[in-house]
């Protein structure tokens, strides 16, 4: 069979990170052809370097498509030549109708006046070949996701498309939208449209793609021909994580004492669709000094679980018990449950861990602002005092702590904000990949920090996406699987196979060790 | 490092805070000249002070709303309001005028917590709850007033708007009490300053070299002094000058030092970071726009005492001057920037281009045409200056690597690709 696209020897580089090395790619006409690898491994810098929005010249390599050597500036390049590409967080405009949203940016006008007589007859069209039956006039707002998610082939269909990207198309939708979808996609493929799919979902990705391509730290690792290689979950899982572990860890004897923090039968809503279930019925338990990491693929309901023990920050209708030190807790606020001695250390930093016009010494009192209260005023001389004394345990590289946060590396950034929540003295802390976008010299610093807060007799969490850094830091770990714990493993039995075995446990099925 | 490049630093971090001052005096020594002398005869600067303390002590809850990344268009009419509740309530009810003004402050601080309700718990954006109010406010001034202006207010409250300082002690020809006040003022001022750089020499932060630090001292002493001495030349401080005083005085001391404040600059930075780190966002917003009510209903009464009667025209544009004194001063329009005293000197911008182009017989429409051409002026400048400051790497930050970010998706991106291990498959 002829291939339509092959990507030869890309290689992406961002400043003091080798996003992509040496890549190879290379998809059949009509094929689905599936995209693999941990978050981070490099799937989604290669799709935009193939679809323009890194453009020509940004990356090293030659892309082929249709045996021609393609030079691709912007995205519009990419779509002209039949390369759409179907985002995670769909692209469409709530208020606009179906019809205008195919249409955007390739409106059917002549000379700048819409025909909708011709928008809406081929709307329609469209849509019937994309199995939605709704009218082109609703607006967009009033689908569900997954019609939305059809919405957007439609559009892609719209624009003549031959090679059709979807990332992570499934993660949103539920069975029966996600086998719909899939049935559609072969669909596609009967009509020639060549099909690239990332996905988490394995059982997806062996139930209808025809190759695999596994990356890993941004390297190609292999291309399985799934018929002929008969190929099941356990060997894409192998290719995923087959890495060795080769990290270093400050050295750590945990003193594990008793029970500090219980969640009891805890399921959390969508905080707008009341009736999705983001969390469901989650039991967990952290120890005094031990640090207890949760693992789970994007969109498992890590971060959704953490915010919603902290505070009720996230979700709606939820139930269940948290219990800390032996009393039950009911937290109505983010103060409150720093009051309780919960502490929570976003996921994104910039956006909601920081605010990036203050200084230093005002970011690392912000939580615990309340225990520099003196009088009506804040002790400014003693926040100084207490910023200075973080700045020299968590060595944070400043000159003094009166300087803007917004100049600080990722690495002391992340310093500032562990300090802001040491301050608080917390009993509980709830890191949420405390080391995303750190180098390794401040990662090691943090793990450090991390130890020590759990000698002190705390209880930590860590929620990572890298599977490396919780077998070397935790002493226990909760698998995470469509907001359902799905497993528990001690420190010995853990390895990067099982917890991934245990992370793509898809609802229904059962786990197979 | 030298003192000449310590003092490029300070001013380089600085150019915001000074930048404007610089402006006010550089169009004070403008008109001073244009106008023969006449900007700064005592009875001018008295009038430029009573004349412009309404919307000065707008500007001051102004800029709190603006910082905690609000709007207020309400405060013209609230204030035109509160004046014709306060004018009613005195002559058609008899109540005495420091009741009247309790009340009205009462009344004013509950039309802001309606503001604040709407925009806090409701979450309506408060640029259309105030919008609703200005129309809402200046409708039920003509109710209250009937269409008419109610004069005869008592002499208690007039002199909120136009009494001075009694006179006291021996007979000097100058206002004694004001040269006090003024004396009492700047050596505060200085002891603020001296303990100031005492704690920051002892926490090890760079200080002013001491001839600067001297030079400082003494250009606030001698402002102070000025100032006052021009004033006591006519009668001494207005009352409504106090009163305006006191409050930048208060309202500076709660921006800067205390928790409120501190949560008001956290929700205007970055309201989800705040969220998150334990602020009652809510009560905070709730709390700026019930402030911003007390102060409009104050300054309605002011302006009602001044013109000594209420009437329906009253307060109309103060919103607009009041926002413009706040952004001329600094203030950003995506909130978590500003200061009480920046707003204050923007506002002195504001008034004395009024008030000197007047002097020169500028038409009033040429006016508003040039106010409105400086308040561009001062906000692009600020946006040039922010600019330039954050591509050249600000002061003091010695790591090359945290110069010139990369966009904000690319920083996205290099987060998901730094994998660990990435060094040692390379190698």
């Amino acid at each position: 069979m002829k291939p339509i696209l092959e990507m030869r020897s890309i290689t992406k580089e961002f400043p003091g990170v080798l996003a992509l090395d040496d890549v190879n790619l290379t998809v059949n006409t009509g094929d689905i052809h599936a995209i693999c690898g941990e978050n981070g491994a490099g799937k989604s810098t290669l799709m935009k370097v193939l679809s323009g929005v890194y453009p020509h010249g940004s990356y090293a390599g030659d892309i082929v498509f249709e045996g021609e050597v393609v030079e691709f500036k912007d995205i519009r390049q990419s779509e002209a030549a039949g390369i759409v590409i179907i985002h995670q967080e769909l692209a469409l405009i709530p208020e606009l109708s179906i019809a205008e949203n195919i249409f955007l940016g390739n409106e059917n006008a002549s000379g700048g006046i819409i025909s909708w007589d011709r928008t809406n007859r081929q709307a329609i069209e469209l849509l019937a070949r994309v199995g939605l039956a709704e009218n082109p006039l609703t607006p967009v707002k009033h689908l569900g996701v997954g019609k939305q998610q059809l919405v957007e082939i439609a559009k892609a269909l719209s624009k003549e498309v031959k090679l059709l990207i979807l990332d992570e198309p499934t993660a949103a939708l539920n069975d029966d939208d996600s086998q719909h979808l899939l049935g559609l996609l072969k669909g596609l493929q009967d009509k020639g449209i060549t099909s690239i799919m990332i996905s988490h979902k394995l059982n997806e990705i062996e139930q209808i793609s025809d190759a695999i391509t596994i990356l890993r730290d941004g390297k190609t690792i292999e291309t399985l021909a799934v018929a002929e290689d008969k190929v099941d979950e356990d060997r894409i899982i192998r290719g995923m994580v087959g890495r060795d572990l080769e990290h270093r860890f400050p050295d750590h004897e945990p003193e594990i004492g008793d029970v500090l923090l219980e969640v009891r039968n805890w399921t959390v809503m969508h905080p707008v669709d009341g009736s999705r279930t983001v969390i469901d019925n989650a039991n967990l338990e952290v120890h005094r000094g031990e640090i207890v990491g949760i693992a789970g693929l994007m969109g498992a309901g890590r971060t959704e679980l953490a915010r919603s023990i902290f505070g009720r920050s996230y979700g709606s209708h939820i139930e269940g018990q948290l219990i800390l030190d032996g009393k039950e807790l009911h937290l109505k606020s983010v103060h409150a449950a720093i009051e309780a001695g919960i502490a929570y250390l976003t996921e994104d930093r910039k956006a909601l861990g920081l605010n990036l016009l203050d200084d230093i010494k005002r970011s690392v009192t912000a939580a615990g602002i309340d225990k520099l209260r003196k009088g009506l005023t804040v002790d400014q001389r003693e926040e100084v005092v207490v910023a200075e004394r973080y700045r020299s345990s968590m060595n944070i590289k400043t000159p003094t702590v009166n300087e803007g946060v917004a100049k600080l590396s990722g690495g002391n950034q992340q310093k500032v904000v562990l300090s802001k929540w040491m301050y608080t003295d917390p009993q509980v802390l709830i890191l949420d990949e405390p080391t995303r976008g750190i180098d390794v010299g401040a990662k090691y610093e943090i793990y450090g920090v991390i130890q020590r807060l759990a000698k002190q007799g705390r209880g930590v969490i860590v929620i990572s996406s890298e599977l490396p850094e919780l077998l070397g830091l935790c002493d226990r770990i909760y698998t995470l699987a469509e907001g359902r714990i799905t497993g528990e493993l001690d420190r010995a039995e853990a390895d990067q196979e099982t917890l991934m075995r245990y992370m793509t446990t898809t609802h229904g099925q059962e786990v197979r060790r | 490092m030298s003192t000449a490049s310590t003092m490029k630093g300070l001013l380089r971090g600085n150019v915001r805070q000074y930048g404007m001052v610089i402006a006010l005096v550089a169009i004070v020594v403008f008109f001073q000249i244009k106008t023969d002398g006449v900007l700064l005869r005592p009875l001018n600067v008295t009038n430029l002070l009573t004349q412009n303390a309404s919307i000065l002590i707008l500007a001051i809850g102004m800029v709190m709303v603006i910082i905690a990344r609000h709007i207020d268009l309400s405060v013209g009419s609230v204030a035109a309001f509160i004046g014709a509740i306060a004018a009613t309530m005195m002559t058609k009810w008899d109540i005495p005028w420091l009741i009247a003004v309790i009340l009205c402050l009462a009344l004013g601080a509950a039309i802001g917590a309606w503001h604040g309700f709407w925009v806090a718990y409701v979450g309506i954006p408060a640029f259309i709850v105030t919008l609703s109010s200005m129309l809402l406010f200046r409708g039920l001034t003509l109710v209250v007033l009937d269409g008419a202006t109610i004069g005869n207010l008592p002499k208690g409250f007039q002199s909120m708007g136009n009494g001075f300082l009694p006179e006291v002690g021996p007979d000097t020809d100058l206002a004694n009490l004001t040269l006090v006040i003024a004396a009492l003022l700047a050596v505060f001022l200085v002891f603020l300053e001296f303990r100031k750089r005492s704690s920051a020499i002892r926490y090890n932060f760079e200080v002013l070299p001491l001839p600067v630090f001297y030079a400082k001292l003494v250009a606030i002493v001698g402002a102070i002094f000025w100032f006052s001495y021009i004033l006591a030349q006519y009668r001494g401080l207005p009352i409504v000058g106090l009163i305006l005083f006191v409050l930048i005085g208060i309202y500076s001391f709660v921006m800067e030092r205390t928790i409120i404040g501190r949560h008001v600059y956290a929700i205007g930075g970055n309201v989800d970071a705040a969220t998150m780190s334990g602020v009652r966002t809510r009560r905070i917003d709730f709390l700026v726009m019930t402030n911003m009510g007390l102060l409009a209903a104050l300054a309605g009464m002011v302006t009602a005492a001044r013109l000594t009667a209420a009437n329906p025209k009253a307060g109309t544009n103060f919103e607009l001057d009041a926002i413009a004194a706040a952004f001329i001063g600094g203030a950003a329009v995506t909130g978590g920037v500003g200061t009480v005293i920046g707003a204050i000197i923007g506002g002195f911008v504001m008034g004395v281009l009024n008030n000197g182009m007047s002097l020169m017989g500028t038409s009033i429409d040429w006016q508003q045409a040039v106010k409105g051409l400086v308040l561009l002026a001062a906000v692009a400048f600020d946006v040039w200056n922010k600019k330039r400051t954050s591509v050249g790497g600000g002061a003091g930050s010695e790591d090359a690597s945290t110069s010139a970010p990369p966009p904000d998706d690319l920083v996205d991106e290099i987060n998901q690709a730094a994998v660990p291990g990435t060094e040692e498959v390379r190698t």
